[in-house]
């Protein structure tokens, strides 16, 4: 079982959970971007959570399959259609054999995943089928043309036909709590007054954060800080005070303050936040 | 007197922690006996210069892994360190139980930057080669780039800053110092690093196992090739 790829919009990559346990030789876990997303869309097609699946930045996908293909669109609402057919979002979706399905752009969100019944059964790199951009570890991003094989199909089957998902807010509300190195910061709570913009050079690695009104991180210590590991969702501030949330392909360590971290659960929220969105922290004491 | 562990645990969100310990030798201690004693919901250990990052599986575990952490900490401080001298040559710290094979890198001592290093240590080219190849270095933390390993040697002699101006490429191979650092450059890579050698080892191929040569915990020989090898 094949499908093959026609188009690709500005990137598209394979996803899984990521590879955890690698930092010993300097590799982080990387994985989809939206996990809750990643997870959702292996749901909808009966397949276990870590399965891997596509991630899709800002649509632009089509794909077609060789025979019968259950798949499931989530994450960004990219308006899809089966062989020119709107087909609805988080549903379970069929293609018969040579139909194709294409992704357009969503009016919000950053990164759709398409999850194939089977799974995406390209060869694990480390355990795993992520493609990681900052290391470039994993299976290269996907091109027009590349033929991607599907593994058996699991022994369960859907359970419901769609999962509605909410629209997102205008300004989205992120639960973060003080970082490690909040010290570090004349002010650290200033982070959680007034609102961020997202930036237009985001990406896998992290969204970075301008101002749109409130006031600035202030350094209180000028010192440089010993290189030290940073976790998923850290408010890394460089010396621009430009705060960058790191995202699934992070580095692992670095050299700059911690001034918060972005809950777990709000790191998917995060990633789906697209340049020119306004954003918010909100403390997790 | 008692150490407050948990202040020196500080939050790094809901699913990690970092200890600051403000010193590398327990920074090691504490990274290989996680590695030896793994805590339950512990997903990931990141040792650095003063700091250990655990990452957990689960947001539910930061209770217990905390409350773990905090009784490994005091074990590991009642209990003596380990003398972890740099002439051991059987290589096997008795607090990893880990085999602790020493790593040899053949190197060709001719970097751009060797005799800079020289003069800034004040030292001949050749002292500076004998410092660097007469010690066990131990790979502290790995960062920057996969199977890039941060070394470090008790006799810290070869201390030389960053250079002013980074490099926009520098060789897969280039054995350099920095910061108190040796390391080698895995992949070619921008850097700031003085590079003092080159080595033909392959410090990372990703379907080799293990793909990276040197990781953390690791013990590193230099060894020089002179130019008829």
């Amino acid at each position: 079982m094949l499908i093959f790829i026609e188009r690709v919009g500005p990137l598209a990559t394979v996803q899984d959970l990521g590879r955890p346990g690698w930092f010993d030789s300097g590799v982080g876990q990387a994985g989809a971007a939206d996990r809750a997303s990643l997870r959702l869309a292996n749901r909808l097609v009966g397949n276990p959570e870590d399965h891997g699946a596509i991630e899709v930045l800002l649509g632009g996908l089509a794909l077609r399959a060789d025979a019968h293909l259950t798949v499931a669109v989530t994450g960004a609402p990219a308006p899809a259609t089966v062989d020119g057919t709107p087909v609805g979002h988080a549903s379970v979706l069929e293609l018969d054999e040579g139909e194709v399905l294409r992704l357009g752009l969503a009016s919000t969100g950053l990164r759709s995943y398409v999850a194939v019944r089977g799974g995406i059964d390209v060869a694990k790199v480390l355990g795993s089928r992520s493609r990681d951009t900052l290391s470039g570890i994993g299976p290269e991003p996907l091109h027009a043309g590349a033929q991607l094989p599907i593994g058996p199909p699991p022994r369960t089957l859907p359970t419901v036909e769609f999962a509605p998902q909410p629209v997102p807010p205008e300004v989205l509300t992120v639960r973060a709590r003080p970082g490690p190195r909040a010290d570090w910061f004349a002010e650290p709570e200033q982070l959680f007054r007034g609102s961020w913009v997202v930036s237009v050079d985001t990406d896998r690695i992290g969204a970075r954060l301008d101002r749109v009104d409130g006031p600035p991180l202030v350094r209180a210590r000028s010192r440089e800080l010993p290189a030290e590991g940073v976790a998923l969702g850290s408010v890394q501030v460089p010396p621009s005070g430009q705060p960058v949330v790191f995202l699934a392909d992070h580095p692992i360590t670095g050299g700059y303050p911690v001034v918060a971290v972005v809950l777990d659960a709000d790191v998917d929220t995060v990633a789906q936040a697209r340049p020119g969105q306004r954003l918010r922290f909100v403390p997790d004491l | 007197m008692d150490i407050d562990w948990n202040s020196r645990i500080r939050s790094a969100g809901d699913r990690a922690m970092l200890v600051t310990l403000d010193d590398p030798r327990p920074v090691q201690r504490l990274a290989s006996a996680l590695r030896v004693h793994a805590i339950a919901g512990v997903q990931d250990v990141l040792p650095a210069a003063e700091t250990v990052l655990v990452t957990m599986h689960s947001v539910s575990y930061e209770t217990q892994v905390r409350r773990e952490l905090v009784a490994l900490l005091d074990r590991l401080d009642r209990e003596p360190p380990q003398p972890d001298s740099p002439d051991v040559s059987r290589g096997t710290p008795p607090d990893t139980g880990v085999d602790d094979d020493i790593v040899e890198i053949p190197v060709r001592y001719d970097g751009v930057d060797l005799p800079e290093v020289a003069r800034l240590l004040d030292l001949s080219v050749p002292e500076v080669i004998a410092a660097h190849t007469d010690t066990i270095w131990r790979c502290a933390f790995v960062g920057f780039a996969p199977g890039f390993g941060y070394l470090t040697s008790p006799d810290g002699r070869l201390t030389v800053p960053r250079r002013a101006q980074a490099r926009t490429a520098i060789p897969p191979g280039a054995v350099a110092l920095a910061g108190g650092y040796s390391a080698v450059y895995p992949r070619g890579t921008p850097g700031g690093w003085q590079l003092i050698g080159r080595t033909d080892l392959r410090m990372w191929v990703v379907d080799r196992d293990p793909p990276a040569l040197v990781r953390a915990g690791s013990a590193i020989r230099f060894v020089e090739l002179t130019s008829e090898e």
